[in-house]
């Protein structure tokens, strides 16, 4: 995808290459510090103006034994000076910083890419543990591709010989002297990074000093070695950005940001409870900082309790978030039923993960939509929303946040592992630019009983504890519609259920309308997408029309219910495809709804899909 | 069905709904809400300000018979949701009413971590040694041997002792009542209530469908007087018809022993004197069971701790700033750049 062009050689050394987007992945062990790495990276890349995406790949375990293939950690980040809609596909540049880094990551790499490999990691045994059973960088196994080999742990070693660091202590400033090698590579600031150094080692200032003085060597090497052939400095433009304030971003944060924004324009508190899960936690330990902006965190005993107590601040005029994986979420079912059937706002947030059961705890996948539009017992709808990226999290959050409150009802935020721990830069908003959330908590006791409903909405009062004259007693006992009383009436429970219905597909009539994020309102081939398939989806659909082809991108963030335009938008289209990574879930609910002959495209990798895969999908369709 | 000024001083009749009352006829639940109603009367409770949770089973239903706030949530869960209304609302006054299956079985985890985090509230425990609701089966502190649907050669298992379960999840109020005995029980309650913290109260109630008279072996007439200690703060630890029964430490063993007065050189000093604030006292008194040892009622340990929603509250408060923290600021704490 990127236009790197690493086969013209140049003969000048001090030349740059510019090219117009790059995909550099850094891989190592698991201790090796490569999500630091990158996250650097990341940082320097934006400041020089371009326009970025990042995918954090990472084992499970905390510290794989060293060496081997299950515990490489890697970090993947696509920028350039057009817009960047996913990581990337296929890498230019590999950083590998131990035989099993290279094992595991090669087949990524485009052929002719560069790899940075360090020699002092390729020992016999470092070998052995890898799975290889000679050295892959010298026994010409490599030789399609441009391999920059030196020993970065010796070069590291006599970088910081005098900081007085330990030998250990001082191997563990290498990834700092390759990150200041691929510095140069790219024409990167060294500065932030610097500073960000002596800032995080405030107590340690040798250990700043050594990290700083590794990344200098790095980069020094760089700049006066004499490179392989074929190897040279890049240059990358920055991008067209529209202006304003910026920052990078993970999902997670935008997701911290935007539920606080959202009950910050409503004026209520937030009592956020949740119990630790693998990929969702970072939301637990970003909100958890915001005690000073009304929000209120509770590590719960288990996934169960963290959606009860959520649902009891929601009852006490708080509202209630609670968030989880899928088999977290699994476990919260029963009390989003109670959340059904008493009315109150609640916003669960699933951050997707390969499943079933543990699954694959830190690899995406998005095979939890059926289990948000449909996985309760009972008729018991409620609203689903998708984030499609980091950013989008913070006003999807906000979303959520208005339906909640508005229609007095449980709210699901779908988003994934890739979405979560994903970066890219976010244009910073004025919060003074959203409408505030209206609260209108019932003071009244005339005529009051706690089901009276809002004649547009069907939305519950909310009437709070602590309020005179509105003393009520409710729960997941069926209620009289006219009463709020327990009632085992089998007209009324038909009447509630129809209300329930009726008020989450009113909801429909408050979202904006389906719109078409790329292509015609009709033709051959709509894709249709959610979530974080949205960067493939988006720059395999842009390719493809540039070549002429009659393909239209659909993103559909309100998943439930949908948008009222949606059937018959869908039925301008000759052929519908919906790439999912599950095992075909949306497609499903799209030829239920609205009987369109959907098809899906399918992957349950745990890894985001490649734009080739969807275009190559796209052409078999209009092509054939 | 609402009052909207309630009138200056509560009557316990003015803690009862216009809801039919559906226990069975005999129920010891009853009195036990006649208990309840009472206290709230007594402690001068606001109805606005206090709500009564409950998880499900016959114990559960209680919130709709009171006339104050209600919610009654899902089996085991309602100490996950009170913390929840603590911590959006600490000024509110929460009563968890549950029952022996469901605070000690479905809801043990719960329950656990509510008595340990020490969230202020009230958590009733109506241990009938069965479960009503599901028609019958033992519970977890049904006796050994109980015969019911489940377990039709008797029960297996050993049953679990709330009161030793609330010290070892580190309770700091533990009391016991009986349904039928209204002259102790309002008492009891109105000192729970009184408790900054969880105040656990177990509470003995006769299930008259499916367990009929599983306590009678100490709440009987006959037996009443000598297997009953009411225990009392600074007190000897004294029963009997006359008072001629007490407790002594065997410091050898470090167990209680019931002994009489007169008997064999025991003398008025031998008898321990109960301090409430002593958690060793009362792990031996709750841990006591009939018939070798009376079975301890009254407020078993007292020793009050900071609670968790006031912890919580203080840390809100030292990082409250003065003014209103602005929002746009938090978005561009840290790292940012400006594009033009």
């Amino acid at each position: 995808m990127s236009n790197t062009a690493l086969a013209e050689k140049t003969s000048d050394p001090s030349h740059r290459e510019t090219v117009e987007s790059a995909v550099v992945r850094f891989a190592g062990d698991s201790g090796d510090g490569m999500q630091l790495t990158g996250g650097q990276f990341t940082l320097a890349t934006a400041f020089a103006g371009n326009d970025l995406s990042t995918f954090p790949d990472f084992p499970a375990e905390i510290r794989a034994p060293a060496g081997t293939t299950f515990g490489v950690s890697s970090f993947q980040i696509n920028f350039g000076s057009r817009v960047i809609k996913t990581a990337g596909d296929a890498f230019d540049m590999l950083i590998a910083m131990n035989p099993a880094a290279l094992k595991v990551e090669l087949h990524g790499l485009k052929q002719g890419g560069v790899i940075i490999a360090d020699t002092g990691s390729f020992g016999e045994r470092d070998l052995r543990k890898a799975g290889y059973d000679s050295n892959p960088l010298e026994d010409g196994s490599l030789d399609g591709y441009h391999l920059v080999a030196l020993d970065i742990s010796k070069l590291t070693m006599e970088a910081v010989k005098d900081t007085g660091l330990s030998k250990q202590e001082a191997l563990r400033c290498k990834n700092m002297w390759t990150l200041g090698f691929v510095y140069w590579m790219y024409g990167r600031d060294r500065k932030p990074t610097a500073d960000w150094l002596i800032a995080k080692f405030g107590k340690r200032p040798d250990v700043a000093a050594a990290n700083v003085a590794a990344m200098d060597a790095g980069h020094t090497v760089a700049e006066t070695m004499e490179l392989p052939d074929g190897v040279h400095g890049f240059h990358v433009d920055a991008a067209d950005i529209a202006p304003g304030t910026y920052r990078t971003v993970t999902g997670a944060e935008a997701l911290a940001w935007g539920l606080a924004a959202g009950t910050h324009l409503a004026d209520i508190k937030m009592v956020f409870a949740s119990y630790p899960i693998t990929p969702a936690s970072q939301l637990l330990h970003s909100l958890s900082k915001m005690i000073d902006h009304n929000v209120v965190t509770f590590q719960a005993e288990d996934e169960i309790a963290a959606a009860c107590a959520a649902i009891g601040a929601s009852f006490g005029g708080s509202l209630g978030v609670t968030s989880s994986s899928g088999p977290g979420i699994a476990l919260k079912t029963e009390a989003i039923g109670l959340a059904i059937s008493t009315e109150l706002p609640l916003i669960i947030v699933n951050s997707q993960r390969a499943g079933p059961s543990t699954g694959m705890p830190t690899k995406t996948e998005q095979s939890d939509l059926y289990q948000a539009v449909l996985g309760r017992n009972a008729d018991s709808p409620l609203c689903v929303l998708a984030a499609r990226a980091p950013a989008d999290c913070f006003d999807v959050a906000i979303e959520a946040v208005r339906i909640a409150i508005k229609y007095m009802t449980p709210v699901f935020i779908l988003t994934d592992g890739y979405i979560g721990n994903a970066a890219e830069p976010w244009n910073i908003p004025d919060i003074n630019d959203y409408a505030k959330i209206p609260v209108n908590f019932r003071t009244d006791p005339e005529g009051f009983h706690p089901f009276l409903r809002d004649d547009d909405t069907l939305a519950r009062v909310w009437a709070v504890p602590g309020t005179p004259g509105l003393e009520h007693r409710i729960g997941g006992i069926e209620r009289d519609y006219d009463s709020g009383n327990i009632s085992y009436d089998p007209d009324n429970h038909q009447k509630m259920t129809d209300t329930r219905f009726a008020k989450i597909e009113g909801i429909a009539k408050d979202i904006p309308a389906q719109g078409i994020e790329d292509g015609n309102t009709s033709g051959k081939l709509a894709v249709v997408g959610w979530g974080s398939t949205y960067g493939p989806i988006s720059r395999a659909v842009a390719n493809l029309r540039t070549q002429g082809l009659d393909v239209s991108h659909i993103h559909i963030r309100h998943l439930w219910p949908f948008p009222e335009n949606l059937g018959g938008l869908l039925k301008e289209f000759e052929q519908v495809l919906v790439p999912e990574m599950n095992h075909g879930q949306l497609v499903n609910v799209l030829r239920a709804e609205y009987l369109v002959p959907a098809e899906g495209l399918n992957k349950v990798s745990g890894q985001p899909f490649k734009i080739t895969e969807i275009e190559d999908a796209i052409r078999a369709r209009l092509e054939s | 069905m609402n009052v909207v000024t309630p009138p200056e001083k509560l009557t316990p009749k003015d803690f009862a709904t216009d809801q039919e009352v559906r226990w069975c006829p005999g129920c010891g639940d009853y009195a036990i809400l006649k208990g309840v109603q009472k206290t709230l009367a007594d402690i001068g409770a606001r109805p606005e300000n206090t709500v009564f949770v409950s998880g499900i089973g016959c114990a559960a239903r209680f919130p709709y018979y009171v006339k104050t706030y209600g919610f009654h949530t899902i089996h085991g869960r309602a100490p996950a949701f009170a913390t929840g209304l603590k911590l959006a609302n600490p000024d509110l006054d929460i009563w968890v009413v549950s029952g022996d299956g469901d605070a000690l079985s479905i809801g043990g985890n719960h329950l656990f971590h509510l008595l340990r985090r020490n969230v202020d509230l009230q958590f009733l425990l109506f241990n009938n040694e069965i479960y009503g609701l599901t028609k019958g089966q033992y519970s977890p502190t049904s006796r050994q041997g109980t015969r019911s649907p489940s377990t039709p050669w008797g029960s297996l298992d050993n049953p679990a002792s709330a009161t030793v379960f609330a010290i070892g999840a580190g309770a700091r109020f533990i009391a016991r009542g009986i349904d039928s005995n209204q002259k102790h029980l309002p008492g009891v309650l109105a000192r729970a209530h009184a408790h900054k913290g969880t105040s656990f109260v177990e509470i003995f109630q006769n299930c008259k469908v499916y367990n009929d008279g599983v306590f009678e072996n100490f709440t009987g007439r006959d037996v009443a007087s000598d297997r009953q200690i009411y225990v009392e703060h600074g007190k000897p630890l004294i029963f009997g018809k006359d008072g001629e029964k007490g407790l002594r430490l065997n410091t050898q063993t470090l167990s209680l022993e019931a002994v009489v007065i007169g008997d064999n050189g025991v003398s008025e000093a031998d008898i321990l004197v109960h301090d409430e604030t002593n958690k060793m006292i009362a792990t031996l008194l709750a841990d006591m069971e009939p018939p070798a040892m009376p079975v301890a009622l009254g407020v078993l340990y007292c020793a009050p701790g900071q609670s968790y929603d006031e912890e919580v509250t203080d840390l809100i408060r030292s990082h409250t700033p003065a003014e209103k923290p602005d929002f746009n600021k938090l978005l561009r704490a840290g790292r940012t750049w400006t594009v033009d």
